[in-house]
């Protein structure tokens, strides 16, 4: 019998990675850390899971201690955030090209300068490019269900790539939330034992990380993007297969009160709940508006946000970090570069806001469903507008 | 099945190669001699993880390898972290049952910029975690492999591409860092310097530092005719006067305990490996003077030590 218990969302991270059976946990307490280091480090120390914790001298090593406990064959985690990301940015690109399946959570922060340890998708959009699957979460049975699943999908030899479970920084990391939990029956059907196809064995020696010359590095990095892209069959076939025994199915673009609606409100991560409380108050009176929300953000899901959107005028992005001197939002520039090709594309209005741990309020939200419309309607000055920001911001501009 | 050994007086000497032939290390390369009695003495049952570099660039060109034994090469600076993992991932998979119990040695490969500048962080983070694992340093003072820029370990009055010498310089302006000491300073149990010079020490060193339990580190003297600008049949010569000059002596420390291998009664001058190399082409007789002083120092530091901790 699975059992409902209350767990912060970091403890739901970890409490997945010790189901799993993790082999290897490497990760610094950076600033900002998160309790889900902690939390395992205290499951190694008590036996409540069998694993090597590598307590590493900066987030670099920490990924570059999971490149190789992976390439030897064990199954691996680590947690990192912010600053922290940004620290170990080089070898995340080595774990996606090298292909050695390992799950990341990021409680999501904001970059320095200035120095902040709090909330937003800075980090995330600064490792977008990685060759990471990355999902994104909503609350904290999500972080639980996500880390699970992630290592059921990055270690199917179909895929064999690493695995990003995105939080939102306090917002959701520090928050204590009703979790259910499976029994270890149902974590060990769903998720069967890893086997690296590759590992590195004295009795069959092989090479990893060979340097590529300009014949070969062209096609290396082709076939990883097909590859890439074809996880979206198992990532699929992972979300079904987790419904069908945790009882709980998620989809790569969930949506609340979509259908129909005139205009959308796009999010991604935890402040998606708070939005979905403005769309009540909205269709209550009588709008016709919904939310989408992007769970999955690579390989970004074209299929279903054409068909999430294909009855919409006008789309909404609200993004929670700046592309310094680009078209808008990152979630906004890719939202409308994936439409642009609709013979009927939707007016696409780019806000800004809830950066470094600024809390969005369900006014805030109608207030950029507000503003929004207007802007699609009659257009604004700006590139991106923003919501919760002190003062009138003008010149932004091209 | 285990191949033919040769005989050299005492010592024998497996005729199997773990880095094969075909690589495209330079001509008269002291750094691939090393390498091969380095992977002679390893044996097969180890993993190797390579940092960037010219034995990273020289054996692995895909889509062909040179190597015998597992490999793996991830970034620079991360060989130190990288073995940790593979240490860790090794220990923990044989203890939950999910790999035979067997004896798999990891072995991080790196150069001296590789070791002592960039990655010099990772590398004290693992011999502070205590990884079982060998970390054998090829030593040819620059980066060579990027085009003879100056390191930490490159030697005073060398000239460099990013030091070199000119009218208002001498090259480099900063005595070598003494990474053998550092790798000391972590207590760890076995630390040796090594030099291809010297074929059989340097291959008892490696053994040594493979049976040890916990973090052992050599730091391999490497001659390179390319960056050194020396003639491409000295590399030999050079190392063995690196190490009669008392620029490179050949030490173990063992458990903290100091040993010299080899001790000549008197020194030769700094000025007859000195005058052999284009990059010290240009230091005067007063730079020289000051070169012999400062090796003459350090090697009565060491004898110091020596007699202090003697093994």
């Amino acid at each position: 019998m699975s059992k409902r218990v209350g767990l912060e969302a970091s403890h739901a991270a970890a409490e997945a990675a010790r189901m799993a059976d993790v082999d290897v946990i490497a990760a610094y307490p950076i600033t900002p850390q998160t309790h889900i280091p902690e939390r395992l480090a205290e499951m190694v120390a008590d036996g409540e899971l069998t694993a090597a914790y590598i307590p590493v001298e900066s987030e670099h090593s920490a990924l570059s201690a999971c490149l190789g406990a992976a390439a030897v064959g064990a199954r691996v985690f680590t947690a990192t955030a912010g600053q922290g990301l940004e620290l170990m940015h080089e070898v995340v690109y080595v774990a996606s090209s090298m292909r050695y399946p390992m799950v990341m959570t990021v409680c999501n922060r904001a970059l320095s300068a200035p120095l902040s340890v709090w909330g937003d998708h800075s980090d995330a959009m600064a490792v977008r490019d990685t060759g990471w699957i990355q999902v994104f979460c909503q609350n904290s049975q999500e972080a639980f269900d996500m880390t699970l699943w992630a290592f059921r999908v990055g270690e199917d030899p179909r895929v064999l790539l690493p695995v990003m479970v995105h939080f939102d920084g306090f917002h959701l990391s520090h928050v204590t939330e009703p979790v259910i939990l499976p029994e270890q029956e149902e974590v060990d059907r769903f998720l069967p034992r890893f086997h690296y196809p590759f590992a590195l064995d004295p009795d069959k020696p092989m090479t990893h990380g060979a340097f590529g010359p300009p014949e070969i590095y062209s096609e290396a990095k082709i076939a990883q993007e097909v590859a890439f892209r074809k996880s979206k069959d198992v990532i699929l076939q992972g979300f079904q297969e987790f419904g069908d025994i945790f009882g709980r199915y998620y989809r790569l673009i969930e949506s609340y009160r979509a259908e129909g609606a005139k205009l959308l409100l796009v999010t991604m991560g935890s402040f998606s709940e708070t939005a979905t409380i403005a769309i009540d108050t909205k269709r209550n009176k009588g709008e016709s508006v919904g939310l989408i929300s992007l769970r999955l953000w690579r390989p970004f899901p074209f299929e279903e946000l054409h068909q999430a959107a294909k009855d919409a005028e006008t789309l909404i992005v609200f993004d929670r970090s700046i592309s310094l001197g680009g078209p808008g939002g990152p979630v906004y520039s890719e939202v409308r570069s994936a439409l642009y090709s609709e013979k009927d594309r939707p007016k696409v209005v780019s806000f800004i806001g809830g950066l470094g741990g600024r809390d969005m309020s369900v006014k805030d939200f109608e207030y950029v469903i507000d503003r929004g419309r207007e802007i699609a309607e009659k257009g604004s000055k700006e590139l991106f507008e923003t919501v919760g920001i002190r003062g009138k911001v003008t010149g932004i501009r091209g | 099945m285990e191949a033919e050994s040769i005989k050299f007086g005492k010592n024998l000497v497996t005729r199997e190669e773990f880095v094969a032939e075909g690589h495209s290390f330079c001509v008269g390369c002291g750094e691939a001699l090393a390498l091969r009695l380095a992977s002679k003495a390893l044996g097969r049952n180890v993993i190797i993880a390579n940092a960037t570099g010219c034995i990273e660039i020289c054996t692995s060109p895909l889509p062909v390898t040179s190597w015998r034994v597992p490999w793996i090469h991830t970034l620079f600076e991360n060989t130190a972290a990288t073995a940790s993992g593979i240490e860790a991932g090794l220990k923990i998979l044989m203890k939950k049952g999910k790999m035979p119990e067997r004896d798999i040695k990891c072995v991080a490969v790196a150069g001296d910029g590789g070791t002592s500048d960039i990655g010099v962080q990772a590398l004290s983070g693992a011999f502070e975690r205590n990884h079982d694992f060998l970390y054998l340093c090829f030593d040819n003072e620059a980066y060579m492999n990027t085009g003879i820029q100056r390191s930490s370990a490159t030697p005073y009055g060398a000239s460099t591409t990013t030091a070199p010498a000119g009218k208002f310089s001498i090259g480099q302006t900063t005595w070598k860092k003494n990474m053998p000491e550092i790798a000391v300073a972590h207590n760890i149990p076995y630390v040796a310097t090594a030099c291809p010079s010297y074929p059989f020490d340097l291959m008892k060193k490696v053994r040594r530092g493979r049976e040890v339990k916990g973090p052992a580190y050599i730091h391999i003297f490497s001659p390179c005719p390319t960056g050194w600008r020396h003639a491409t049949d000295l590399a030999i010569e050079i190392g063995r006067l690196a190490v009669e000059t008392g620029i490179f002596p050949l030490y173990e420390v063992e458990n903290g305990r100091y040993k010299l291998n080899v001790d000549r009664p008197k020194l030769k001058p700094v000025e007859e490996y000195l005058k052999l190399q284009g990059r010290f082409r240009h230091l005067v007789d007063e730079e020289i003077a000051g070169i012999q002083e400062h090796v003459d120092e350090g090697y009565a530091r060491l004898k110091a030590k020596v007699a202090c901790f003697a093994a």
